[in-house]
Protein backbone atom coordinates (compact mmCIF):
# COMPACT_ATOMS: atom_id res chain seq x y z
CA UNK A 1 0.00 0.00 0.00
CA UNK A 2 1.36 3.46 -0.87
CA UNK A 3 1.94 5.98 1.88
CA UNK A 4 -1.02 8.11 0.71
CA UNK A 5 -3.33 5.09 0.53
CA UNK A 6 -2.26 4.08 4.04
CA UNK A 7 -3.03 7.57 5.39
CA UNK A 8 -6.44 7.60 3.68
CA UNK A 9 -7.24 4.16 5.06
CA UNK A 10 -6.28 5.22 8.60
CA UNK A 11 -8.44 8.36 8.29
CA UNK A 12 -11.36 6.29 7.03
CA UNK A 13 -11.05 3.90 9.96
CA UNK A 14 -10.79 6.72 12.50
CA UNK A 15 -13.91 8.41 11.14
CA UNK A 16 -15.72 5.08 11.31
CA UNK A 17 -14.86 4.91 15.02
CA UNK A 18 -11.99 2.39 14.81
CA UNK A 19 -9.72 3.52 17.62
CA UNK A 20 -6.96 1.06 16.68
CA UNK A 21 -6.08 3.46 13.83
CA UNK A 22 -5.24 6.22 16.33
CA UNK A 23 -1.64 5.22 17.19
CA UNK A 24 -0.44 4.60 13.61
CA UNK A 25 -2.14 7.79 12.41
CA UNK A 26 -0.44 9.86 15.11
CA UNK A 27 2.91 8.19 14.37
CA UNK A 28 2.81 9.00 10.66
CA UNK A 29 1.46 12.52 10.91
CA UNK A 30 3.56 13.70 13.84
CA UNK A 31 6.67 12.88 11.80
CA UNK A 32 5.32 14.48 8.62
CA UNK A 33 4.06 17.58 10.40
CA UNK A 34 7.32 18.03 12.27
CA UNK A 35 9.34 17.92 9.05
CA UNK A 36 6.93 20.24 7.26
CA UNK A 37 6.88 22.71 10.16
CA UNK A 38 10.63 22.57 10.69
CA UNK A 39 11.27 23.48 7.06
CA UNK A 40 8.48 26.02 7.15
CA UNK A 41 9.16 27.77 10.49
CA UNK A 42 12.91 27.17 10.59
CA UNK A 43 13.00 26.41 14.31
CA UNK A 44 12.84 23.15 16.15
CA UNK A 45 10.75 24.36 19.09
CA UNK A 46 8.21 25.97 16.76
CA UNK A 47 8.08 22.79 14.68
CA UNK A 48 7.36 20.61 17.71
CA UNK A 49 4.60 23.00 18.76
CA UNK A 50 3.03 23.26 15.33
CA UNK A 51 3.00 19.47 14.93
CA UNK A 52 1.29 19.06 18.30
CA UNK A 53 -1.21 21.91 17.82
CA UNK A 54 -2.08 20.61 14.36
CA UNK A 55 -2.75 17.11 15.66
CA UNK A 56 -4.98 18.56 18.36
CA UNK A 57 -7.01 20.56 15.83
CA UNK A 58 -7.19 17.52 13.55
CA UNK A 59 -8.70 15.33 16.26
CA UNK A 60 -10.98 18.08 17.55
CA UNK A 61 -12.56 18.46 14.13
CA UNK A 62 -12.16 15.05 12.53
CA UNK A 63 -15.95 14.71 12.29
CA UNK A 64 -15.87 17.60 9.79
CA UNK A 65 -13.64 15.76 7.33
CA UNK A 66 -16.17 14.57 4.76
CA UNK A 67 -13.69 13.05 2.32
CA UNK A 68 -10.98 10.87 3.89
CA UNK A 69 -9.26 10.90 0.46
CA UNK A 70 -8.35 14.49 1.18
CA UNK A 71 -6.76 13.86 4.57
CA UNK A 72 -3.34 15.13 3.49
CA UNK A 73 -4.42 18.53 2.12
CA UNK A 74 -6.84 18.90 5.03
CA UNK A 75 -4.12 18.31 7.65
CA UNK A 76 -1.60 20.52 5.86
CA UNK A 77 -4.07 23.34 5.56
CA UNK A 78 -4.28 23.42 9.37
CA UNK A 79 -0.48 23.16 9.71
CA UNK A 80 0.07 25.84 7.11
CA UNK A 81 -2.04 28.35 9.03
CA UNK A 82 -0.29 27.58 12.31
CA UNK A 83 3.16 27.86 10.68
CA UNK A 84 2.21 31.16 9.16
CA UNK A 85 1.38 32.58 12.58
CA UNK A 86 4.62 31.24 14.07
CA UNK A 87 6.76 32.50 11.27
CA UNK A 88 5.36 35.96 11.60
CA UNK A 89 6.47 35.87 15.20
CA UNK A 90 9.93 34.40 14.57
CA UNK A 91 11.91 34.56 11.36
CA UNK A 92 11.25 37.34 8.89
CA UNK A 93 12.38 36.28 5.46
CA UNK A 94 12.09 39.12 2.98
CA UNK A 95 9.08 38.67 0.69
CA UNK A 96 10.84 39.14 -2.60
CA UNK A 97 9.61 37.83 -5.91
CA UNK A 98 12.05 35.90 -8.06
CA UNK A 99 12.33 36.58 -11.76
CA UNK A 100 13.10 33.78 -14.21
CA UNK A 101 16.05 35.81 -15.45
CA UNK A 102 17.91 35.68 -12.16
CA UNK A 103 17.26 31.95 -11.69
CA UNK A 104 18.02 30.88 -15.23
CA UNK A 105 21.08 29.24 -16.67
CA UNK A 106 24.11 31.42 -17.23
CA UNK A 107 26.44 30.82 -20.11
CA UNK A 108 30.02 31.53 -21.02
CA UNK A 109 31.69 31.51 -24.42
CA UNK A 110 34.44 28.97 -24.77
CA UNK A 111 36.22 28.29 -28.03
CA UNK A 112 33.34 29.82 -29.98
CA UNK A 113 30.81 27.57 -28.24
CA UNK A 114 28.27 28.54 -25.66
CA UNK A 115 28.74 26.59 -22.46
CA UNK A 116 26.53 26.37 -19.43
CA UNK A 117 28.01 27.58 -16.13
CA UNK A 118 27.20 24.63 -13.94
CA UNK A 119 28.80 22.50 -11.24
CA UNK A 120 29.44 18.81 -11.76
CA UNK A 121 26.17 17.13 -10.78
CA UNK A 122 27.10 13.76 -12.24
CA UNK A 123 28.90 12.56 -9.12
CA UNK A 124 25.92 13.16 -6.84
CA UNK A 125 24.27 10.15 -5.23
CA UNK A 126 20.78 9.07 -6.32
CA UNK A 127 19.54 9.41 -2.81
CA UNK A 128 20.42 11.76 0.03
CA UNK A 129 20.27 8.96 2.58
CA UNK A 130 24.01 8.68 3.05
CA UNK A 131 24.90 12.31 2.62
CA UNK A 132 24.23 14.39 5.71
CA UNK A 133 26.05 17.45 4.38
CA UNK A 134 23.93 17.58 1.24
CA UNK A 135 20.78 17.11 3.31
CA UNK A 136 21.74 20.10 5.45
CA UNK A 137 22.38 22.24 2.37
CA UNK A 138 19.02 21.23 0.89
CA UNK A 139 17.18 21.85 4.14
CA UNK A 140 18.78 25.32 4.47
CA UNK A 141 18.01 26.11 0.81
CA UNK A 142 14.34 25.30 1.33
CA UNK A 143 14.07 27.11 4.68
CA UNK A 144 15.72 30.17 3.18
CA UNK A 145 13.17 30.59 0.38
CA UNK A 146 10.72 33.48 0.68
CA UNK A 147 7.43 32.20 2.10
CA UNK A 148 5.39 32.32 -1.12
CA UNK A 149 7.86 29.94 -2.79
CA UNK A 150 8.73 27.76 0.19
CA UNK A 151 5.08 27.06 0.98
CA UNK A 152 4.42 25.79 -2.56
CA UNK A 153 7.58 23.69 -2.79
CA UNK A 154 6.96 22.04 0.59
CA UNK A 155 3.43 21.02 -0.34
CA UNK A 156 4.11 19.98 -3.94
CA UNK A 157 7.55 18.38 -3.81
CA UNK A 158 8.24 17.42 -0.20
CA UNK A 159 4.69 16.40 0.78
CA UNK A 160 3.71 15.49 -2.78
CA UNK A 161 0.30 17.10 -2.88
CA UNK A 162 -1.21 17.63 -6.35
CA UNK A 163 -1.27 21.08 -7.93
CA UNK A 164 -5.00 21.26 -7.23
CA UNK A 165 -4.60 20.22 -3.57
CA UNK A 166 -1.74 22.68 -2.98
CA UNK A 167 -3.80 25.47 -4.55
CA UNK A 168 -6.65 24.61 -2.15
CA UNK A 169 -4.37 24.64 0.91
CA UNK A 170 -2.80 27.97 0.00
CA UNK A 171 -5.93 29.66 -1.34
CA UNK A 172 -4.36 30.56 -4.70
CA UNK A 173 -5.02 29.46 -8.28
CA UNK A 174 -3.38 26.41 -9.84
CA UNK A 175 -1.55 28.70 -12.25
CA UNK A 176 -0.01 30.56 -9.32
CA UNK A 177 1.06 27.25 -7.77
CA UNK A 178 2.76 26.22 -11.02
CA UNK A 179 4.55 29.54 -11.48
CA UNK A 180 5.79 29.67 -7.90
CA UNK A 181 6.79 26.01 -7.85
CA UNK A 182 8.98 26.45 -10.91
CA UNK A 183 10.75 29.44 -9.40
CA UNK A 184 11.13 27.71 -6.04
CA UNK A 185 12.73 24.65 -7.65
CA UNK A 186 15.03 26.84 -9.71
CA UNK A 187 16.10 28.76 -6.61
CA UNK A 188 16.87 25.55 -4.69
CA UNK A 189 18.70 24.18 -7.74
CA UNK A 190 20.76 27.34 -7.88
CA UNK A 191 21.71 27.11 -4.20
CA UNK A 192 22.72 23.46 -4.61
CA UNK A 193 24.69 24.36 -7.71
CA UNK A 194 26.57 27.13 -5.91
CA UNK A 195 27.37 24.80 -3.02
CA UNK A 196 28.65 22.14 -5.41
CA UNK A 197 30.80 24.68 -7.22
CA UNK A 198 32.27 25.86 -3.91
CA UNK A 199 33.06 22.27 -2.91
CA UNK A 200 34.38 21.27 -6.32
CA UNK A 201 36.29 24.51 -6.81
CA UNK A 202 34.74 24.85 -10.26
CA UNK B 1 20.19 26.77 -31.41
CA UNK B 2 19.36 30.30 -30.39
CA UNK B 3 19.36 31.61 -26.86
CA UNK B 4 15.71 32.52 -27.12
CA UNK B 5 14.74 28.92 -27.69
CA UNK B 6 16.61 27.77 -24.59
CA UNK B 7 14.94 30.48 -22.57
CA UNK B 8 11.47 29.50 -23.75
CA UNK B 9 12.17 25.89 -22.84
CA UNK B 10 13.57 26.93 -19.51
CA UNK B 11 10.36 28.74 -18.51
CA UNK B 12 8.31 25.56 -19.04
CA UNK B 13 10.63 22.96 -17.53
CA UNK B 14 8.72 22.27 -14.31
CA UNK B 15 5.46 21.76 -16.15
CA UNK B 16 7.29 19.56 -18.61
CA UNK B 17 8.84 17.41 -15.87
CA UNK B 18 5.50 17.22 -14.02
CA UNK B 19 3.74 15.98 -17.15
CA UNK B 20 1.44 18.99 -17.18
CA UNK B 21 2.06 20.13 -20.77
CA UNK B 22 0.11 19.10 -23.86
CA UNK B 23 1.83 16.31 -25.87
CA UNK B 24 2.69 18.53 -28.86
CA UNK B 25 4.49 20.95 -26.55
CA UNK B 26 6.39 18.06 -24.95
CA UNK B 27 7.48 16.91 -28.43
CA UNK B 28 8.81 20.37 -29.23
CA UNK B 29 10.71 20.54 -25.96
CA UNK B 30 12.17 17.08 -26.38
CA UNK B 31 13.34 17.76 -29.91
CA UNK B 32 15.06 20.93 -28.70
CA UNK B 33 16.67 19.33 -25.66
CA UNK B 34 17.91 16.41 -27.72
CA UNK B 35 20.25 18.67 -29.67
CA UNK B 36 21.19 21.11 -26.92
CA UNK B 37 23.78 19.99 -24.38
CA UNK B 38 23.39 23.02 -22.03
CA UNK B 39 19.66 22.22 -21.79
CA UNK B 40 20.38 18.54 -21.13
CA UNK B 41 22.69 19.43 -18.25
CA UNK B 42 20.30 21.99 -16.85
CA UNK B 43 17.31 19.63 -16.99
CA UNK B 44 19.32 16.91 -15.23
CA UNK B 45 20.25 19.26 -12.40
CA UNK B 46 16.62 20.34 -12.00
CA UNK B 47 15.44 16.73 -12.00
CA UNK B 48 17.98 15.88 -9.30
CA UNK B 49 16.80 18.83 -7.20
CA UNK B 50 13.18 17.69 -7.42
CA UNK B 51 14.10 14.09 -6.61
CA UNK B 52 16.01 15.21 -3.53
CA UNK B 53 13.08 17.32 -2.32
CA UNK B 54 10.76 14.33 -2.73
CA UNK B 55 13.03 12.16 -0.61
CA UNK B 56 13.75 14.83 1.93
CA UNK B 57 14.36 13.44 5.38
CA UNK B 58 15.49 15.64 8.21
CA UNK B 59 18.36 14.86 10.51
CA UNK B 60 16.14 15.81 13.41
CA UNK B 61 13.36 13.67 14.73
CA UNK B 62 10.51 15.09 16.77
CA UNK B 63 10.55 14.32 20.48
CA UNK B 64 8.00 11.66 21.44
CA UNK B 65 4.60 13.16 22.23
CA UNK B 66 4.11 13.68 25.97
CA UNK B 67 1.69 11.09 27.40
CA UNK B 68 -0.70 13.76 28.69
CA UNK B 69 -0.93 15.28 25.21
CA UNK B 70 -1.56 11.87 23.68
CA UNK B 71 -4.36 11.34 26.16
CA UNK B 72 -5.78 14.75 25.21
CA UNK B 73 -5.62 13.87 21.50
CA UNK B 74 -7.39 10.60 22.10
CA UNK B 75 -10.08 12.26 24.21
CA UNK B 76 -10.59 14.90 21.49
CA UNK B 77 -10.91 12.17 18.89
CA UNK B 78 -13.43 10.18 20.92
CA UNK B 79 -15.50 13.29 21.58
CA UNK B 80 -15.38 14.52 17.98
CA UNK B 81 -16.46 11.18 16.54
CA UNK B 82 -19.10 10.59 19.22
CA UNK B 83 -17.47 7.47 20.68
CA UNK B 84 -18.20 8.47 24.28
CA UNK B 85 -21.94 8.91 23.92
Amino acid sequence: MSQVAEEVELARRLIAGDQTAFEPFVGIFQQKLFQYSYLSCGQREDAEEVAQETLLKVFQSLDQLREPDRIRPWVFRIARNLCYMKRRKSIFAPEVEFSLEELGPSFREEGGRRRLEIADWSALPDSLAMNAELREILSAAISGLPDIYRSVLLLRDVEELSTEEAAGVLGVSEEVVKTRLHRARLAVRKTLDSSLMAVGGA
Amino acid sequence: MTKLECRQIFAMLSEYLDGELPPEMCDQIESHIHGCSPCVEFVKSLETTIRYCRRMALEHQPAPLPENLKAELLASYRKSCGLDS
